[in-house]
This record gives structure tokens, C-alpha cells and sequence, in this order.
């Protein structure tokens, strides 16, 4: 709708108050920044997801917020502490690792202890034993303490895993691709699962995903990554309605992007066949004869029959439209995706409810159709 | 491409297999009965000084075995005389000695290699291959050679290199005597043997998941805790086979005792040498080093118990 970009590339934390403030963070690896000028801050309880490819420095970022990695650059307050003088194994963070790094020599109760038994001065024997079936209670594992980790399934192991890094009560919990180690069946079931065990200790968490459905799922906010730089960070559905670039727009969600120029309320040179009409946000006025994209998503796409040959003009201001050929649909039961092939050889996907057709006959692969959208629907980007 | 038949692979497979076997019966099974049969023999002066077990069946066919176990007495009688004061015990001094100079050379291999293979397993994977050649490299000079350069290196005259060193410096006036006694020995032994002790660790901790020494920094462990807690515990396979691969041949070591000990230190290797050599004692040499054999089995099989238990991680 427009490009106010939401959240932009500063995290500014909404009503709660500032947990971890990120500033200026960066590490750099040789010569390449594996981390560059990172600001961000995360309130109390949030839930917080970074998001990008692999290598776009979320788990370096992750580990330099854990003490496992050193900053180059800037500096992470805890609760206005600097953490740049607090050794790994003194800060008050926990991370469950990819690999859960389950240690293979101790059982699913001497991993949940092994943290518990470091605090100085020492817990009693009894209050860790308390605290451990505590711990497994919560992730349902107390029948397995006495199990070796290698016992375990996967979806087991990450239990114990959470259950372990929970055990000290951290006041950050990290968690590195948490779910990447699972199978798909069990993983969308294992989101809301892990999701909703947070929530209900209420530690504030930070976890990095490549997958984008995870962070949406799981996030109160996400954060998104690239080259090591943030890109945008927001909630799921500002990023989803209102990404800032053309990165975020791709990252999250699918969309179609129109690399054009722009001239007056219209992107013009792009390979739609018409020059495509835009509405501009509140912000600045986009610089004119400027490089821009236009971001559509497939479910504003609309598609409809037409005979072949038909103009496909406007039918009303600020509309845009063009003649398309069904290419290839991919059913899905409640909707459909249709890879449509514009007059220049373009291809764009729609999505469209299956209640869309009613009584008609949805079109078949080959059939001619018509492509429309109203302009205040597609996100101008200007990088 | 001609497929075998799964059969053909089968005798393949068999035939391979059974190279180890035939390899451990010819080469210890065999030989290990001799030495036996050897040990229950009596001792002769003829070629060869004993008279076999197996002797009697040619002359009257009847009894085809006559045990002869008098060098075992004698071993026997040397523990019997434990409890004697001033009493004469040879062989059980050979036996302390050995067992003892083994005993320190593994720890001292031990101690020595785990930073050793440590820093081997840590080092950026395009160096290891380089470090681990190193490692190797005294190897490809002969041993005799290595353990005479020792000799040269602790002579006790003034002609020996670190007494020149220590001379000219001034640090003392007369030559130490540092050739020809226990220290020089386990000297020798810890440099020869530490490769082996060094190997089998590296081969271990290069394998070690380093998340798991993260995870545990991470849940609030110092340092020593990581490493004592995981790094060592998680490395016990390792320090079990570099141990035995420094024990065991280091029990029966004679050459790096005898030429750096000068025959001051009595070790088991050289009384056996003694009893084959000079005494002409066959059945008592033989008799010894059964008794070694034993005695060597034992730990194995202790330290392997332990093994499986602390094993359970793979």
C-alpha cells in the first residue's frame, strides 16, 4: 500500500521497556564484516526471531549476544549492563545450539543439571534434583531422565535441550535454529509447542531461522538479515504488508517484483506492458526518473476469464491490467497458484481462492486471462 | 560391468577375514605355546638347553606329558620370600622395576602428549596433516640411532653436550652424571614412546564436537570445569589406547634400559636376556616371560571395562 517501512532497520521496542539494547555491533572475520553496525532493541518477554539465509550472519550475531564470539564493533547492554567485560560462562544467557550439543556422557538429567551444578555459591544436591524434574516436567521428560541423550529422538533431544538451557533461569534465551533439526511433520507442530513453553516461563527469547514460516509462526518481532546488516525489523505483519526493500519483500512471503523507473504515480520500463500505476507513501515524494520496484503479493493479483484477443484496458482509475496466459497451476485445495505468463514472456504468480470462480469453470493451463489489481495494493521499493 | 555374484563376494569376505586370524595364530598363538611349552621344561647344557615337556613320549610312549614347573617355583619361592627381610628376590626386582618405568613413562606421556595431540586436534585443518608429519618424523630415523644421540646428549664426562652447555655457562663446575640411571632412562623411554601416546589422542579429540565444550561454557562452566567435566571424560578412549600402546611395550623395553642404564637398572627385558643369553636358563627366561604376558593381559582387560562404560558416547 506504501513504503512508510515499519519498524525501519532500528528495532524500537513498542510499551515494554528495553531489555537488550544492541548498538553499533559488528564482528569482522579477516577482512569480510561478518556483522556490520547492528542496532536493535529487545523488551522484556519479547520474542524475538532473526531471520535470513545461511551466512548472513544471524548466528554469528546470536553467538556474539551468548559471549561465544567477541565483538569487533559496539557494544549489547543487558538491562543497561555491558556485556563486553562478562565472560561467556557468567552471563545470564542460555542458548540451545542447533546440534543441541547434548552432552554424550551424561544422562538427560546430568545434561539438565550440569548447568545448575556451576552456580556459586553451590545449590544443594536436593534443590537441583528438585529443580531438574522441574525442568522435565515442563518439556514432559521426566520419565526419560535417566536416558542417554543418543537414546533419544530428535524431537526428545530438543526437549532436554530446552529443558537445559531453562534450568539457570536465564534472563536472555538464545536459541540457533532450533527447529532446523527436526522433521518437517513434526516441526509446524513443535512451533507452537516451543513457542508456547516460552510464553508461559516468559523469558525473553531470541531465536535465528532461516525459515521464514518459523519466525512468522513463532515471532512477536522479526528481524531481517542480510550480508550482515538488518534490513528491517518489525512484526510479521508489517513486514509482510509493508517491506522496506527489496530484500524483505522476497524474504518474507512470496511476491512479484517489477524493476522499473519512475515517472509521475506511474513505474514505467518494467516488463508489465503497461506502465504500472503506484500510490506513493506518506513519506518523501519518490525521487523522480529513480530506479524503484513495485512489490506485489500473489493474493492481490486478480485473475479473471477473458476471450481471446480482448483489450485489457482500466476498467476504472487507478487500476492496472494486462492480458496473461495460464501457464502452470499448482492446486491446493482452498486456493490455487497460477504461474501466469505476461505479452513480454514475464511471469507472475497469483493466488486465488477456489471461492473466487464460483459457479464458472476456473481456466485451464493454456486459457487466456486478465490480470488486475488496484494501484494502492502493489508496495513501491526504492532499494 | 560384470556383476559378482553375491557368493563370489561372500568368499572374498571370508578370506579376508581370516587373514587377521591365520596372521594372530601363526604369529602369537604358536609361538606363545612354544614359549610356554619352553617355560615347563627343564634346563640341559645341550643345543637346545632344555629338555622339552614333550620328551618322554620318544623314550617310553606312555606319559606324553612331564611338566617340568620349577622355574614357576622359583618365582613362586621369590614371592613366598616377600615377607623375609634382606631375602634375595631377583627376578620380582626385575618385575617392580619394569612395571614402575612403565608406569612413568605413560604418565609422563600422558601428561606431556594430551596438550600435545590437543594443540595437534585444534590447529587450522590445513596445518594438522603438516604438525601431525612432525609428530612422526623421529620415525624415519632408526631408533638405535635416536637412543645413541641421547647418549651423546647426557654423557656424564665433559664431552657430553648438555654438561658442555652447563659447563660453559658457568651453571656448574663439574660434569653432572647424568647417563647411565633411572632419570636417563625414563628420559629416553618418554621421548621414544611419546608419538605413540600422542596418535591415538589426537585421532580422539580432533573428533570432539566442539559445541559441546560451547554449551557447556555457555551453562556457566570455568574453563578447568569444561575441560575436566567434557574435554577429558569425552577423550577417555583416546588416553586408554595411547596408555596401553605406551605401556605394554614399555614393560618389555631392554634396549633404551640397557644402553642408557647401563645395566644399572635391572629391568624384566634384561633378565629375560640374561636367562636366554648368558645363564643359559631357557625354562626360566621362558618361564618370565609368560608370567609378563599375564600380568599384561590383566590391565587391558581392566582398562577395557572401564572403556565400555565411559564408551557409551558413540
Amino acid at each position: 500500500m506504501n513504503d512508510r517501512g515499519a519498524g525501519g532497520a532500528r528495532g524500537g521496542v513498542g510499551g515494554e521497556s528495553v531489555h537488550l539494547r544492541i548498538e553499533r555491533l559488528g564482528k569482522r572475520f579477516g577482512d569480510t564484516w561478518a556483522v556490520r553496525d547492528v542496532a536493535l532493541d529487545i523488551g522484556e518477554r519479547e520474542v524475538f526471531a532473526l531471520l535470513g539465509s545461511s551466512g548472513c550472519g544471524k548466528s554469528t550475531l546470536l553467538r556474539m549476544i551468548a559471549g561465544l564470539e567477541t565483538p569487533s564493533s559496539g557494544r549489547m547492554l543487558l538491562d543497561g549492563e555491558d556485556l563486553a567485560a562478562v565472560p561467556a560462562h557468567r552471563r545470564p544467557t542460555n542458548m540451545m545450539f542447533q546440534s543441541y550439543a547434548l552432552f554424550p556422557h551424561m544422562t538427560v538429567a546430568g545434561n539438565v543439571a550440569f548447568g545448575l551444578r556451576q552456580i556459586r555459591p553451590r545449590m544443594r544436591r536436593e534443590a537441583i534434583a528438585a529443580r531438574v524434574a522441574e525442568m522435565l516436567e515442563l518439556v514432559q521428560m521426566r520419565a526419560y531422565a535417566q536416558r542417554w541423550p543418543q537414546e533419544l529422538s530428535g524431537g526428545q533431544q530438543q526437549r532436554v535441550a530446552l529443558a537445559r538451557s531453562l534450568a539457570r533461569e536465564p534472563r536472555l534465551l538464545l536459541l540457533d535454529e532450533p527447529l532446523a533439526a527436526l522433521d518437517k511433520r513434526i516441526r509446524q507442530q513443535t512451533q507452537f509447542e516451543l513457542v508456547g513453553l516460552i510464553r508461559r516461563v516468559g523469558v525473553t527469547c531470541i531465536l535465528v531461522t532461516h525459515d521464514q514460516e518459523e519466525a512468522m509462526t513463532m515471532a512477536d518481532r522479526i528481524g531481517i538479515l542480510s550480508e550482515g546488516g538488518l534490513v528491517q525489523v518489525g512484526t510479521p505483519g508489517e513486514i509482510y504488508e509493508h517491506p522496506n526493500c527489496r530484500f524483505s519483500a522476497s524474504f518474507i512471503g512470496e511476491t512479484n517484483l517489477f524493476h522499473g523507473r519512475i515517472e509521475g504515480d506511474r513505474l514505467v520500463g518494467s516488463e508489465f506492458p503497461q506502465p504500472i500505476a503506484f500510490v506513493a507513501g506518506a513519506g518523501a515524494a519518490p525521487p523522480q526518473g529513480g530506479e524503484a520496484w513495485l512489490s506485489l503479493r500473489p493474493e492481490c493479483v486478480r485473475v479473471h476469464q477473458r476471450a481471446a484477443g480482448d483489450a485489457c484496458v482500466p476498467e476504472r482509475p487507478g487500476e492496472n491490467a494486462a492480458p496473461a496466459e495460464v501457464a502452470e497451476i499448482a492446486y491446493l485445495g482452498n486456493r490455487s497458484i497460477y504461474h501466469l505468463r505476461l505479452p513480454g514472456g514475464r511471469s507472475m504468480i497469483a493466488s486465488v481462492p477456489a471461492a473466487h470462480w464460483g459457479e464458472a469453470a476456473p481456466p485451464a493451463r493454456g486459457e487466456p486471462v486478465r490480470v488486475s489489481w488496484p494501484a494502492p495494493d502493489g508496495v513501491l521499493l526504492l532499494r | 560391468m560384470k556383476v559378482r555374484p553375491a557368493s563370489a563376494q561372500g568368499h572374498g569376505r571370508f578370506w579376508v577375514g581370516l587373514l587377521p586370524w591365520a596372521w594372530m595364530l601363526l604369529f602369537f598363538v604358536l609361538p606363545f605355546a612354544l614359549i610356554v611349552s619352553v617355560s615347563l621344561s627343564t634346563p640341559e647344557l645341550a643345543v637346545p638347553p632344555y629338555v622339552s615337556p614333550f620328551a618322554g613320549t620318544a623314550v617310553d610312549g606312555a606319559s606324553a606329558f612331564r611338566p617340568d614347573p620349577a622355574s614357576y617355583a622359583r618365582l613362586g619361592g621369590e614371592v613366598a620370600a616377600l615377607g623375609t627381610p634382606g631375602a634375595d628376590r631377583p627376578y620380582l626386582a626385575a618385575y617392580a622395576n619394569s612395571l614402575l618405568l612403565a608406569a612413568l613413562t605413560t604418565l609422563c606421556c600422558l601428561v606431556l602428549g594430551y596438550p600435545f595431540a590437543y594443540q595437534l586436534a585444534r590447529a587450522p585443518e590445513a596445518m594438522r596433516n603438516t604438525l601431525l608429519m612432525l609428530v612422526m618424523l623421529p620415525f624415519w630415523t632408526s631408533f638405535l640411532l635416536r637412543v645413541y644421540a641421547w647418549m651423546g646428549l647426557l654423557d656424564s664426562s665433559e664431552t657430553g653436550l648438555i654438561n658442555q652447555v652447563l659447563l660453559g655457562l658457568g651453571l656448574v663446575t663439574e660434569p653432572l652424571p647424568l647417563l647411565y640411571n633411572t632419570g636417563a632412562v625414563l628420559v629416553g623411554m618418554i621421548y621414544s614412546y611419546l608419538p605413540f601416546m600422542v596418535l591415538p589422542l589426537y585421532a580422539n579429540l580432533v573428533k570432539l564436537d566442539l559445541h559441546l565444550l560451547e554449551a557447556a561454557r555457555d551453562l556457566g562452566a570455568r574453563p578447568t570445569t569444561v575441560f575436566l567435566c567434557i574435554t577429558l571424560p569425552l577423550s577417555w578412549r583416546g588416553i586408554v589406547a595411547g596408555s596401553l600402546l605406551v605401556f605394554i611395550p614399555a614393560v618389555g623395553e631392554f634396549v633404551i634400559p640397557d644402553l642408557l642404564g647401563g645395566g644399572s637398572v635391572m629391568t624384566i627385558g634384561r633378565s629375560i636376556w640374561d636367562d636366554f643369553g648368558p645363564n643359559q636358563d631357557w625354562p626360566m627366561a621362558a618361564a618370565v616371560a609368560v608370567v609378563m604376558v599375564v600380568m599384561l593381559i590383566a590391565p587391558i582387560v581392566l582398562l577395557h571395562r572401564h572403556g565400555g562404560r565411559a564408551g557409551s558416547d558413540e
